[in-house]
């Protein structure tokens, strides 16, 4: 059979590459989460019919290079300040529908006052927030989200918080600002909770569209390389650690309260 | 507010400047208080453009915050502005170095106070390096522009504008606390609408706004890994200030026809230096002004030309001896260039710029 015929047989195609994910070879490391979390947020914009009115912000950090996966217009913002430049995008372009994709060093330490301002401001933006605990794109240093304990490159005997501090909970911080309407906690290490996630990322990308105010989705994440274990067990070291410091689920949602 | 037609009013030059953005179409001001340039963010608020143009004005969290809103919005095709004064335009260099990195009309204003440090709010004319010569990280240039009176806060609003999008790289507006601060009669122009989505699209082709059926998407980034490709960039930038350096240069002389000496100044040192000359003269001594309007471009080529006839040249500024480097490099060694300045936010007198030329150029 052809590539086309195992595609259309029998209409039994249960899963495709987005359209908007651009034909290009990833720099990601194979079991990143990146790589789900980019196709999420193609298949939401595809589905929303956002191809001609989304525009991205991408961070400095592995996602750095988001704008060559997704095929909209994006601006690259310097370290941390793509809330900053969302919220000049999304009140400039009031029929875009502005969304950053950013990780924990950009959104929870050099950018946390770009992100809790925007936040508190209540732009109308979709804030899409990778915690993978570590800085993955500068060789695996302590992040503001790296747990007590936890090496990396930089903390290469665990976190000490009489040294380093805590864990910044900072989606628990955003939760208390009165301009987020939406604030949650996904993960995308099983099929089920790729489709929570999918559907968190949809309703950020909607209350963004509706003018709702801020809707913030962080989603837990693993970095295989930077954690120095394999894709599988990354997956199992998160469930049994980072869930219990970044418990998973709706924190506020003041557009559909259940 | 008659925005329609032409008007004339007595205001500071920091009020000229909101005035005058309004007037102008600009799209979007991002700001954050920091004296002595606040009224230019409390004059916009209070005119409240967005009932009358559309225009988006808001108060940043900080001046790193208002520097990358300045950065989206002008990603975007926009015509975005931010003001503020040394200490911030400090915190702004990140972003400013973004802005021209990503070949992005901007604007941008300081209203200079002394320094370093948390220095004074007291005026000065110190951050003349930091301007002219880059300021934040790696190799570009900003069209500076220096004006000397409330007109010209007003007038250079729009020449920036005009240049920064000609050229697709930022502008500055480098004015002192002088000039911030005092009030002058200020003609301003008729408001301009501002431009339309399509003006916009057709005039920025570039601009990340979203897709609006274009094929391709548009991605403004200043990140580039590959050395070769990374060069052709930084090439292309060069060659953009080379044009600008051939076709922008703008300055003013004053009295310089018989003239032995002459005077180099900007912004408020300028105007003490016309009252000198006209004491100096009454005194005999013939003495004329050169006062770049353009810090960069710097107007090099009429110092080297003026500089053959002259018995000697003092630069007179609000620091301790910057564009003097300048005006050294443009004279090379033809006639002695000395330096008169004050600093601490001290403004000088017109005799004491006077006993500095006779003490230090005639002897």
């Amino acid at each position: 059979m052809t590539k086309e015929e195992i595609i259309s047989a029998g209409g039994s195609k249960v899963a495709a590459k987005p359209r908007l994910l651009l034909d290009v070879n990833m720099h990601y490391c194979p079991g990143c989460s990146h790589g789900v979390v980019h196709k999420l947020v193609a298949e939401v914009i595809d589905e929303l019919g956002m191809e001609d009115t989304a525009i991205g912000v991408a961070p400095v950090g592995c996602a750095v290079f988001a704008y060559n996966y997704i095929d909209v217009d994006w601006v690259e913002a310097a370290h941390g300040r793509a809330p900053a430049v969302a919220t000049a995008l999304s009140r400039l372009n009031p029929d875009a529908t502005v969304f950053t994709y950013q990780g924990d060093g950009d959104l929870a330490a050099i950018g946390t006052c770009e992100t809790i301002h925007a936040c508190n401001r209540g732009e109308n933006i979709a804030i899409i927030f990778i915690n993978n605990g570590i800085y993955g794109m500068t060789g695996g240093q302590m992040a503001p989200t790296t747990l007590e304990g936890m090496k990396t490159s930089t903390t290469p005997y665990g976190r000490r918080v009489d040294l380093n501090g805590y864990p910044l909970n900072i989606t628990s911080l955003v939760k208390e600002l009165d301009g987020t309407c939406y604030v949650t906690r996904q993960a995308v290490h099983t099929p089920a909770a790729v489709r929570k996630a999918k559907a968190a990322i949809k309703q950020a990308f909607i209350n963004a569209r509706d003018k709702k105010g801020t809707s913030f989705v962080e989603i837990v994440s693993t970095c295989n390389s930077g954690w120095k274990m394999s894709p599988e067990k990354a997956n199992k070291w998160m469930e049994e650690n980072m869930f219990e410091k970044y418990p998973l689920g709706e924190l506020k949602n003041t557009v559909n309260p259940k | 507010m008659k925005q329609h037609e032409e008007e004339v009013k007595l205001l500071k030059g920091n009020e000229a400047i909101a005035h005058a953005a309004i007037r102008y179409g600009v799209d979007g001001y991002f700001g954050y208080p920091i004296t002595p340039q606040s009224e230019v963010l409390e004059t916009l608020e209070a005119l409240m453009p967005w009932e009358t143009t559309g225009m988006v004005v808001l108060q940043a969290e900080s001046e790193v915050a208002a520097i990358n809103m300045v950065y989206g919005g002008a990603s975007s095709g926009k015509a975005v502005m931010t003001s503020s004064s040394s200490p911030g335009v400090s915190l702004k260099q990140e972003g400013i170095s973004y802005i021209a990195a990503g070949e992005l009309p901007a604007l941008i204003v300081n209203v200079m106070r002394g320094g370093p440090g948390l220095g004074t709010i007291q005026p000065s004319q110190a951050d003349y390096f930091q301007a002219v010569k880059g300021g934040g990280h790696g190799d570009y240039h900003l069209i500076v522009l220096a004006p000397a009176s409330v007109q010209e806060m007003a007038d250079f609003v729009g020449l920036g504008f005009d240049l920064s999008f000609k050229y697709r790289t930022p502008a500055m507006i480098l004015a002192d606390g002088v000039i911030g601060q005092m009030m002058e009669k200020v003609v301003l122009p008729p408001a301009k609408p501002r431009r339309t989505d399509a003006e916009i699209e057709a005039q920025c082709p570039w601009a990340a706004r979203g897709k609006h059926g274009r094929k391709q998407r548009n991605v403004s980034t200043t990140l580039e890994l590959d050395p070769q490709a990374m060069e052709k960039n930084n090439i292309r930038l060069q060659e953009t200030y080379r044009k600008i350096e051939q076709n922008e240069v703008r300055f003013e002389e004053y009295m310089t026809d018989d003239a032995e000496y002459l005077l180099v100044a900007f912004g408020c040192m300028s105007r003490i230096c016309r009252k000198t000359i006209e004491d100096a003269r009454a005194q005999g001594i013939k003495v004329g002004l050169l006062r770049p309007i353009t810090l960069w471009p710097f107007p090099s080529e009429a110092i080297s030309r003026l500089a053959e006839r002259m018995k000697g040249i003092l630069v007179c500024e609000l620091n301790a001896g910057q564009m003097v480097e300048d005006v050294r490099l443009a004279v090379e060694g033809k006639t002695p260039v000395r330096h008169f300045g004050r600093t601490g936010g001290i403004v000088p007198n017109p005799t004491e710029v006077l006993d500095a030329l006779r003490k230090e150029v005639i002897k």
